[in-house]
């Protein structure tokens, strides 16, 4: 399992533990946090999962996958370097204690 | 007090309804009965990833807790036999009743199996439900003869996963080609070579006229309108659906392919509202009564009735859009192209396809494969108040991410 931190937009921290190989959008719902809508259930197709990692985290998650960057053009909320789609964020060992921050809204 | 709102149906459209009254604030009692037993899940993945791996917890949209937190009553299973709009109450198979304030018809479809002989008899499978999939599931762990009855997305989805697995797999369309009411001929086509190249064996424009029944009651194999007989060990009848209305028709609303509600999703009825695969709404861009199966009809039909019960003025004008993971095609569709009497089909580099479609010149639809950037931009392309026309796009060289951010920046 790995740990991971979500950080909502007026501060709340939950920190819950994750199956290595789910993906971040997964972890957040399966353990009831706020925030994240996800409508197309992982699919990439509504940016309703939309996240910030936090700077610390960026290297270590990586980059984009492919056809994310156009996706995350339609989020709700502003749109930074290190926005990502968290039903794209893969769960791996390597993450445990990563930090995500949520935006004020997703639709 | 209030006695708030009683949500028939625990799908998609019914759980987004409950979490976005909340969302908007509202305060009365949510009471949500479904007859299905278990939590609101999304179904999408029935003819994709749960069809392989069967996890419920991935599926599920939300987990018990949130339901509690934000005080959402799920009564399941329980089947809502009757509308009493008098008393504005309903009652259950178990002999419960319970009063509301607003009633939202959320009753989705269910698969619809074509009156064949033999079909009735055999034991034939359909993909609606986690029961239907696991059913599915379960079959294919030993090797299969598989026909396919329907060549629409949920038949298609199911084929390349069956075929993907190892199995032998025909598909039998009555119409000359695959997904025929909804999508373009050249995407048909597309998907006709892309499906045979996996091994799929696609009989077109012949429909299944008699079902061969062995007598340990499954299936041995098909007789096509054509003459032509088709051995199979398994039959998946994936022939469309039909409108859950009979509630609602026995209540004395009005049904017409669907419960007929207006642009903010009300019935005649000021208290009663439908949505998702059992709503006949009026389309915002065309006027004409459609329904639409889908997973953003379900959430965007929702969030405006959630919108208009706490009181704000609603019109219903969300863009529709549709995807299908067939093997490693992503197809992807903005907008409705039924009405096209135009369509232009265009490839791009990396497997990227489009097709076009439009009406009098003007942009209806587009259809994608593998090509998110394109799609957002169409998404974006078609909402623009004044329309995208051909010679626009012809202009650009049907660049449409181009012309969507020349669009998007002011001037
Ligand atoms: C296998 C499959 C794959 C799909 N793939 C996609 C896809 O890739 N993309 C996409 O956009 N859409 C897809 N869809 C369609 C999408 O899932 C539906 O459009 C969506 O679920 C509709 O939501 P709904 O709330 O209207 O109905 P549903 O989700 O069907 O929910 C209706 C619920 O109401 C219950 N109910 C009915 N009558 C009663 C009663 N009298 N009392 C109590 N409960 C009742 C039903 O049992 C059901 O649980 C797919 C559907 C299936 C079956
Ligand atoms: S859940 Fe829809 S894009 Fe991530």
């Amino acid at each position: 399992m790995t740990k991971i931190i979500f950080i909502s937009s007026d501060g709340n921290e939950t920190a819950v533990e994750a199956a290595d190989g789910d993906n971040v959008m997964r972890a957040a719902l399966a353990n009831d946090v706020d925030g994240i809508v996800a409508e197309c259930g992982g699919s990439m197709m509504c940016a309703t999962c939309h996240c910030y990692v936090d700077e610390a985290w960026t290297d270590a998650v990586g980059a984009r996958a492919d056809g994310e960057e156009d996706m995350l053009e339609s989020a709700a909320c502003e749109v930074r370097p290190t926005s990502r789609l968290s039903c794209q964020i893969r769960i791996r060992p390597e993450l445990d204690g990563l930090i995500i921050h949520l935006p004020e809204s997703q639709t | 007090m209030s006695y708030g709102v009683v949500i028939i149906g625990t799908g998609q459209g019914g759980f987004q309804l409950a979490a976005s009254l909340r969302q908007e604030g509202y305060q009365s009692p949510i009471t949500m009965v479904g007859d299905e037993d278990c939590l609101p899940y999304q179904r999408p993945p029935l003819s994709k990833a749960y069809l392989k791996d069967g996890r419920l917890d991935a599926i599920q949209l939300r987990p018990a807790s949130f339901y509690e937190r934000n005080s959402i009553d799920i009564v399941v299973p329980e089947r809502v036999t009757v509308i009493n709009r008098a008393s504005r109450t309903v009652e259950t198979l178990t002999g419960r009743t319970l009063p509301y304030e607003h009633l939202v018809l959320a009753t989705g479809a269910r698969s619809f199996i074509p009156p064949i002989p033999g079909l009735e008899a055999a034991k034939v499978h359909s993909l609606k439900t986690t029961a239907d999939a696991n059913d599915l599931r379960d079959a294919l762990t030993t090797s299969r003869k598989i026909i396919v009855i329907g060549g629409g997305f949920i038949g298609l989805e199911f084929a390349a996963v069956a075929i993907s697995l190892g199995h032998q797999v025909t598909v039998v369309e009555a119409a000359s080609r695959l997904m025929a009411r909804v999508v373009s001929e050249p995407m048909s086509e597309t998907f006709r070579v892309f499906h045979e190249q996996m091994g799929s064996e696609l009989v077109l424009g012949a429909s299944v006229v008699e079902v061969a029944v062995g007598h340990d009651g499954l299936a041995r194999g098909v007789r096509l309108s054509d003459g032509r007989s088709i051995e199979g060990d398994m039959i998946l009848v994936a022939a469309g659906v039909r409108p859950n209305t009979e509630l609602a028709a026995a209540a004395g609303l009005q049904v017409a392919n669907g419960i007929v509600v207006n642009s903010s999703l009300m019935t005649a009825d000021p208290s009663i509202s439908a949505l998702g695969d059992c709503a006949a709404f009026p389309c915002p861009s065309s006027g004409g009564m459609i329904r639409l199966e889908s997973v953003q009809a379900a959430t965007d039909h929702a969030r405006t009735i959630a919108r208009r019960i706490v009181g704000k003025s609603v019109t219903y004008d969300a863009l529709p859009w549709f995807w299908s993971d067939q093997g490693t095609l992503k197809l992807q569709i903005a907008g409705l192209g039924q009405a096209a009497d135009e369509d232009v089909a265009v490839v791009r580099p990396e497997g990227r396809q489009l097709v076009f479609r439009f009406k009098m010149g003007q942009l209806l639809s587009v259809e994608t494969i593998n090509a998110a950037g394109e799609h957002m931009a169409a998404r974006q392309l078609l909402r623009h108040p004044s329309g995208v026309s051909l010679d626009a796009l012809e202009a650009r060289d049907f660049d449409i991410v181009g012309l969507a951010k020349a669009l998007k920046e002011p001037g």
